[in-house]
């Protein structure tokens, strides 16, 4: 089969697919390096069609711009809303001019056209510019400059070095000899370290331009597809038309917006071009997050549109009721038009309730949403501009890269961390290895072999030939990369040997430590030259080993190896996890190796073990067959990766084991301990071991010594059955969850995906998962260790569907938690030394652990108070000021008379009361920050969106009708039948709504005001500034007879208003009216029923300058008896 | 009258700040500007509503709204209103008649007197008021039937008003000046005074009919075309609205700066009122001597030239005789108002000290258990 598939590898995907059925080939592609047509005999040659190589991410081109973005906006619910509104006021008529709907919406919409337009005018000047880049295509023997552009795949490019690959790439040559390439993906993912890629084996002798146009050969390959990290395909060489199939995979995929880094130059050909590479599949927007708040506030926009419909349907109604005597509706002083007249009485009542509505229409204001999104957008420089959450070693700030979930911050109830790089260090030193029970600790600096606690007295220095084996496995296996003086953004280590200065590089830190380890104890690692590892040994002599096969690390495996020749022996070296690597041991001296291993895991130390197996060299056939037969695979390739691994790393002997630590990061456990103080459950998701895990988590406080540990692991479902296991422990948690408050759950991947695991016969799956559920429930640690990267999604999956849905949040700082940090509310990336994958994946990214504390306790807790009370006050104004017009309906006989005049029906939420709701919304701070964060528990004031609870939004909605009552009623009753000038003149409808208008617009910012707890000169500037604009406004306004208007119903009304003394008593009486019951409830509350936070605020700032201390009165915080005791109170909860 | 304590501290006094400022120079000047801002640590006032801080405030407020209510009770108390609805809706009614047989092409003006005794005598300028009720002038389809412009004095405007005006706008191809349902419906009714003296006698009073519009509109608002004088030609191609008895530039042949567009009826009726119960200012009459009252006590004999029906909305007219202060009309709303306000303020200080007193107490006792 193999041999036919090299041969004839049209024909035998046609076998393929009828015997197999396996190997799907329709979906993948062929192509013509240099566009030359294969030999006659193999297939026939058919020009598949491709896209150009131009990169399109802008959304909109010049002409379809408006269309476009038009559409997209008023797609969304809202727009469309006042898009209707606007409509409906344009075309029938209405009591309020098209303008007060359609300025608003005009401007919404302008601006944000006009920011999504200038966004893709640089997307465009982006495309352009990479499209336009020139770059180096062979063609004819002779190297060609080309417009990025205009690359098509099958063309064969030439990078040099420090350039960027204009598309997805596969090598054929470079100019070094052994055909590999040093490549950087730091634009992709983050990772600034080397990687190596390199050239198909056949081709790499074909290195200058005139050779490389005379390969002749086709690709074979999938259809493009956006992992990164996976490809599989198939080059057919026709060498004297004979052809020759390689197989290739992602190490000789050269990935666009990767950079050719130390080779002077590559040829490759293009496989993917343009739209169809993987950066730019992989260029897909995430799905969008809510927050709970914005789902309370789609909520009350039910409500407040139900509430403007039936208040439009009652006016209707009533309006034909009281309409019924013709003399009302149509009484000799105020006929209808003929047009009028004759129109059909539905259609005359469909009409009326647009009318009402749109009468009312201000009740769901458009300015909410640009306020929302402003508070957003403009809030979240707040975290970033923290200097708190600066890290000075990395210069590197918190970044925002989704402003919509700030508020959710605050709501966070379940938190899921990493262990590694999120709460260790992801720093690793090499602290001890064992080889064969002997404990060698290498410290730092110094070459040290003692200590061996064993009764075996220590051997000397060229002891067993298991120790020799056992430090040349170590320097062996492995990925790591040598740097020679060269400064890399990546991870630095310095090697001081002799003059030159070098770094070892890898992606795993793990294994630059243990390289690093050797070293102290006397072997280091020099460099891979040739296919040669290279070794400084004690004795400084130089070994050399040909690397023969790296069989790589996978987090399946949990181990990787390597197949090296030493003057003539054939050696697998394996290392990896303790798991991974006794089952497959055959000899050695497993028991001392384990103690040690499972000692060291118990002090949180990570271990690794280290075996061999010499191979015979029929062996190493053998072995060589199974590699490139499951090379040469097309499709399914890893899995047949993984099977051939499987049968080779067999039969090993155990060396020893090493272990590495991993520091905790700075304040890990302070931060844990802050959290759990602030009712979050932490849990911890780890894909390292258990004990280590378990230890860790006791260092940074996860469990504390009284914590009562549960374990629902693999050891303990081999004596019982998982069901009985599982209501063991509920029955433990349940029975006494009343006197332990302190459980502790360890959980491993299989016990996991076991208890996760949909039921085969019964109804039972169900339970279990509701068991576990409420086992986590009443733990307030759990930690889940050996969990592959989907098996965290699953968690968080699992525990954002439980019954009380909680907020989730994930840390975490590697690949392997982006799928974890995409499925919980809210992600958080660290922004680690696994590259940046996950910081860019996540919603928001910090540089440490620590920080989170202060994103959480204070920023979250800012943002959630604030955005609450910016929703609730939005609609508690606007109840404020559409619910008198809605009043004035029974008294203007509800011919949908506005009360309000035109402008200020329009700038009511645009100017007015627009600026100091935003301004409060950003930088209220109802508590001092400090307070915040020595005293987590203030966090659970708002857990659960309490501030946004229903009977809340109902005593805000309430508020705002009895405001609404006041205003009006006073004005009724100054209004009722008499004259309050000193002239005897009289004042119309529109003094009427001019002086209901200004005791609202009062009111509203005066409530603010009340609400306001932080008084900063913005504050005042904006409150009052407002007002002082609606004085100044008014003033204008009815000043002048503007030429431009229809109507001068404004014209001095205002200022007729304020000569009257009655009229400025009534607006004082109606706005102290208003406010009364609101101070009265917050006092009565805050005196009966304080929430924790309340309180705290009177307490003082810790430590406050002393220069600054004689501001405040000494003998008021003595006197005030509510200050002592709530600095008692504090006291006590510290 | 608040707690509040002051927040001033700069980002370089903070402690926790300050290790983070422990780096080296370059770090540091890699920051961004650093501002108090920034760092959300802007000095502030933070006031703190408690029932200790309220309190006080309660009590104030409660003491100056009182007095201010009483004061104001008292004044509306002081002042003289006397109402007369002269619809005739019962037979009794003097104008019973004129209102049954009303009809609008009636040229003959229908006369009916109305007779009242003052019991007080009104001491101060009176002011005369008509009141109509039922009458919605704040109905949107009548609000809005004018055109400002035309009553600007603006000339294009005056030949082809605004389409608000609809169905007042043309008549008989001719436009109507001034245009729209307003206009239209002119309060025309004529009110004249007498008292009988002690013989029996009836004397007129003088009405003032200058000052009953707001002074702004009779001198900005509205405007003759073409000025005040020969108003007859500059409306000769325009027609009176269909209502009137006479057109509008003979409203007031007597005083041309009381003709035309800006006579001061016309005003006063345009500015529409904002409930369906209203009274609009009529007449004035001045105080002669300091000596003698206004309007001394005894019968009067209102003289009403009876044009207006109301009967066919179930409307009604009145006359009213008042006083006015300087809070304006007899009004008790305000003063009550005022007094309860300041009386419920009053009531809720004592409240909330009861309340602070129990709370202290309360929560020092609880504080003391752990220590």
């Amino acid at each position: 089969m193999d041999v036919l598939c090299i041969i004839f590898p049209f024909r035998s995907s046609i076998d393929n697919w009828e015997c197999v059925g396996e190997e799907d080939w329709v979906d993948s592609r062929t192509i013509y390096i240099g566009h030359k047509q294969p030999p006659p005999g193999t297939e026939a040659f058919i020009q598949q069609r491709f896209p150009d190589n131009r990169i399109v991410s802008s959304k909109y081109t010049f002409w379809n711009f408006i269309p476009k973005n038009m559409f997209e906006q008023f797609r969304r619910v809202a727009n469309f809303y006042f898009l209707i509104i606007f409509l409906v006021q344009l075309i029938i008529d209405t009591p309020t001019s098209p303008i007060t709907s359609g300025l608003p919406l005009f401007f919404v919409i302008t601006v944000t056209a006009i920011k999504q337009g200038y966004e893709d005018w640089l997307r465009h000047k982006a495309d352009n510019a990479v499209n336009q880049c020139p770059v180096h295509v062979v063609q004819h023997g002779k190297v060609v400059r080309k417009q990025s552009r205009k690359i098509r795949v099958g063309d064969i490019v030439c990078v040099k070095e420090n350039e960027s690959f204009p598309c997805d790439l596969i090598l054929l040559s470079s100019s070094r000899d052994e055909g590999t390439c040093y490549v950087t993906t730091a634009s992709l993912d983050g990772e600034s370290s080397h990687k190596t890629y390199f050239a198909v084996q056949d081709t790499k002798a074909y290195n200058t331009e005139k050779e490389v146009d005379s390969i002749h050969a086709t690709i074979e390959c999938e259809q493009p597809q956006p992992d990164l990290y996976k490809f599989v395909g198939r080059i057919n060489i026709y060498m004297d038309n004979e052809p020759v199939a390689r197989p290739l995979g992602s190490e000789n995929l050269l990935l666009r917006g990767a950079t050719l880094k130390n080779t002077e130059y590559i040829y490759a050909v293009a496989i993917y071009t343009g739209m169809e590479t993987k950066m730019a599949l992989n260029y897909q927007s995430k799905s969008q997050k809510r927050s709970a708040v914005e789902k309370s506030m789609n909520a009350y926009l039910v409500v407040y549109l139900c509430i403007l419909i039936s208040k439009a349907l009652i006016n209707t109604v009533l309006k034909y009721v009281w309409q019924a005597d013709p003399n009302r509706d149509e009484p000799w002083y105020n006929q209808r038009t003929e047009t009028e007249r004759q129109r059909h009485v539905l259609i005359r009542a469909f009409t009326d309730f647009l009318a009402f509505m749109v009468l009312f229409n201000y009740i769901i204001p458009v300015s909410m949403y640009v306020t929302v999104e402003m508070q957003k957008f403009l809030g979240s420089y707040f975290i970033m501009w923290d200097d708190e959450m600066l890290d000075e070693e990395l210069g590197e700030r918190a970044v925002v890269n989704t402003s919509d979930l700030n508020e959710e911050l605050g709501q966070v109830e379940y938190v899921f961390t990493d262990k590694t790089g999120t709460l260790t260090e992801n720093n690793m030193e090499f602290i001890e290895c064992c080889v064969d029970g002997h404990v060698m600790r290498g410290a730092a600096g110094m070459d040290m072999i003692d200590t061996s606690p064993g009764p075996e007295a220590r051997v000397s220095i060229a002891c067993s030939e298991h120790e020799e084996l056992f430090f040349r496995a170590l320097c062996l296996c492995h990925t790591v990369q040598v740097k020679e003086e060269e400064t890399v953004d990546g991870i630095k280590h310095g090697i001081h040997q002799g003059k030159s200065t070098s770094f070892y590089i890898s992606s795993s830190p793990d294994e630059v430590a243990l390289v690093e380890g050797m070293k102290r104890l006397g072997f280091t690692y020099l460099r891979l030259k040739d296919s040669h590892m290279e070794i400084l040994n004690r004795e400084d002599e130089i070994e050399r080993f040909e690397l023969l096969e790296v069989l790589t690390f996978d987090s399946v495996r949990r181990r990787m190896s390597v197949i090296v020749r030493a003057t003539g022996e054939l050696f697998l070296f394996c290392k990896g996890a303790d798991s991974s690597i006794f089952p497959r041991i055959i000899s050695g001296k497993v028991d001392q190796v384990r103690a040690r291993v499972e000692n060291n895991a118990v002090e949180g130390l990570r271990t690794l073990c280290v075996a061999y197996r010499p191979l015979s060299p029929e062996q190493y056939e053998e072995v060589c067959h199974l590699l490139s037969g499951a090379k040469l695979a097309l499709q399914d390739r890893d899995k047949r990766l993984a099977e051939a691994y499987e049968l080779i790393e067999k039969d090993l002997i155990l060396l020893g084991a090493t272990a590495v630590e991993d520091r905790l990061q700075e304040k890990a456990a302070d931060t844990i301990e802050s959290l759990h103080k602030a009712g979050m459950k932490v849990w911890v998701l780890t894909g390292d071991k258990m004990e280590t895990a378990a230890a860790t988590c006791y260092a940074s406080k996860l469990f504390r010594r009284n914590t009562q540990i549960l374990e629902l692991t693999t050891k303990r479902t081999e004596e019982q059955s998982l069901h009985d296991v599982l209501f063991d422990l509920s029955r433990t948690v349940l029975s006494l969850s009343a006197d332990y408050a302190d459980y502790g759950l360890i959980i491993d991947g299989a016990t996991l995906s076991a208890v996760l695991r949909p039921g085969q016969e019964d109804s039972n799956s169900g339970s279990y998962k509701e068991i576990f559920l409420e086992i986590c429930r009443n733990c307030s640690a759990v930690l889940c260790c050996r969990m592959a990267p989907l098996q965290k999604a699953q968690i968080v999956k699992l525990i954002k569907a439980s019954k009380e849905h909680p907020i989730t949040l994930a840390v975490g700082d590697g690949a392997n938690d982006v799928s974890m940090i995409l499925e919980a509310h809210v992600g958080i990336g660290i922004m680690g030394k696994e590259g940046r994958q996950a910081a860019r994946n996540s919603d928001y990214a910090i540089p440490k652990f620590k920080h989170l504390k202060k994103m959480l306790l204070v920023h979250g807790h800012y943002y959630y108070i604030r955005i609450s009370e910016l929703v609730q006050y939005f609609f508690y104004k606007n109840v404020c000021f559409i619910f008198p017009q809605f009043l004035y309906q029974f008294f203007c006989g509800f011919s949908q008379q506005p009360l309000y005049d035109t402008a200020y029906l329009t700038l009511y939420n645009i100017s007015f009361t627009s600026l100091p709701i935003l301004l409060y919304s950003l930088i209220e701070q109802h508590i001092n920050m400090d307070i915040l964060k020595k005293d987590p528990s203030l966090y659970k004031d708002i857990a659960k969106n309490s501030l946004l609870r229903w009977p809340i939004f109902i005593y805000w909605t309430i508020l705002g009708v009895y405001d609404a009552i006041v205003m009006f009623f006073g004005a009724y009753f100054l209004f009722d039948n008499t004259t309050f000038t000193s002239n005897g003149q009289m004042f119309g409808n529109w003094t009427f709504g001019t002086l209901v208008f200004t005791v609202l617009v009062f009111t509203v910012t005066f409530k603010l005001a009340l609400d306001t707890h932080y008084w900063t000169w913005i504050n005042h500037f904006v409150i009052w500034g407002s007002l002082i604009f609606f004085v100044v406004f008014s003033l204008l306004w009815g000043g002048i007879i503007w030429p431009f208007l229809n109507y001068q119903r404004m014209y001095y009304v205002f200022m007729q208003m304020l000569s009257s003394g009655p009229a400025w008593l009534s607006i004082i009486l109606l706005i102290t009216a208003g406010l009364l019951p609101d101070v009265v409830k917050k006092v009565i509350w805050r005196a009966l029923w304080p929430t924790t936070t309340e309180p705290s605020v009177g307490t003082l700032p810790p430590s406050p300058p002393p220069s600054l201390c004689c501001l405040r009165p000494p003998a008021e915080s003595v006197s005030n008896p509510a200050l002592l005791e709530v600095t008692l109170c504090l006291s006590r909860h510290l | 009258m608040m707690a509040s304590s002051y927040n001033a501290k700069e980002e370089d006094g903070h402690p926790s700040g300050a290790s983070n400022h422990g780096g080296a120079g370059a770090t540091k000047s890699r920051k961004p500007d650093n501002t108090a801002f920034k760092q959300q640590r802007l000095p502030a006032w933070q006031p703190i509503l408690t029932a200790g801080t309220v309190l006080p405030a309660f009590f104030v407020i409660g003491l100056i709204f009182i007095p201010i209510g009483i004061g104001l009770y008292v004044t509306s108390n002081n002042i003289k209103e006397f109402e007369i609805d002269y619809t005739g809706v019962e037979i009794s009614s003097p104008c019973y008649s004129c209102a049954k047989n009303f009809s609008s092409n009636n040229t003959t003006p229908c006369l009916c007197f109305v007779e009242f005794t003052l019991e007080q005598p009104f001491e101060s300028n009176v002011f005369m008021y008509y009141g109509l009720s039922n009458f919605y002038q704040n109905h949107r389809r009548y609000v809005k039937s004018r055109d400002d412009r035309q009553l600007n004095g603006d000339l294009s405007a005056l030949t082809e008003p605004s389409k608000e005006c609809e169905p007042y706008r043309k008549s008989n191809g001719l436009p109507i000046a001034p245009c729209g349902a307003i206009a239209n419906s002119l309060f025309n009714d004529t009110l004249e005074l007498y008292h009988i003296d002690a013989n029996g006698s009836r004397n007129i009073i003088p009405l003032v009919k200058k000052g009953i519009a707001w002074w702004t509109d009779k001198h900005v608002k509205f405007r003759n075309p073409g000025g005040n004088s020969n108003l007859s030609a500059v409306f000769h191609d325009t027609t009176k609205p269909e209502n009137w008895r006479k057109p509008v530039y003979e409203l007031d042949t007597s005083d041309p700066d009381n003709n035309g567009f800006i006579n001061e009826d016309f005003i006063v009726w345009m500015r529409t009122a904002a409930l369906p119960t209203f009274r609009k200012l009529y007449r004035i009459i001045q105080k002669k001597s300091s000596t003698t009252p206004t309007l001394p006590s005894g019968r009067y004999i209102l003289n009403i030239t009876y044009n207006y029906p109301v009967l066919s909305f179930d409307g009604r007219k009145r006359m009213i005789l008042s006083t006015i202060s300087w809070m304006g009309g007899k009004n008790p709303f305000l003063g009550i108002a005022y007094i309860t306000v300041g009386s419920i303020c009053f009531f809720l200080g004592v409240v909330l000290l009861i309340i602070h007193h129990k709370y202290d107490t309360r929560n020092n006792s609880s504080a003391d258990i752990p220590n």
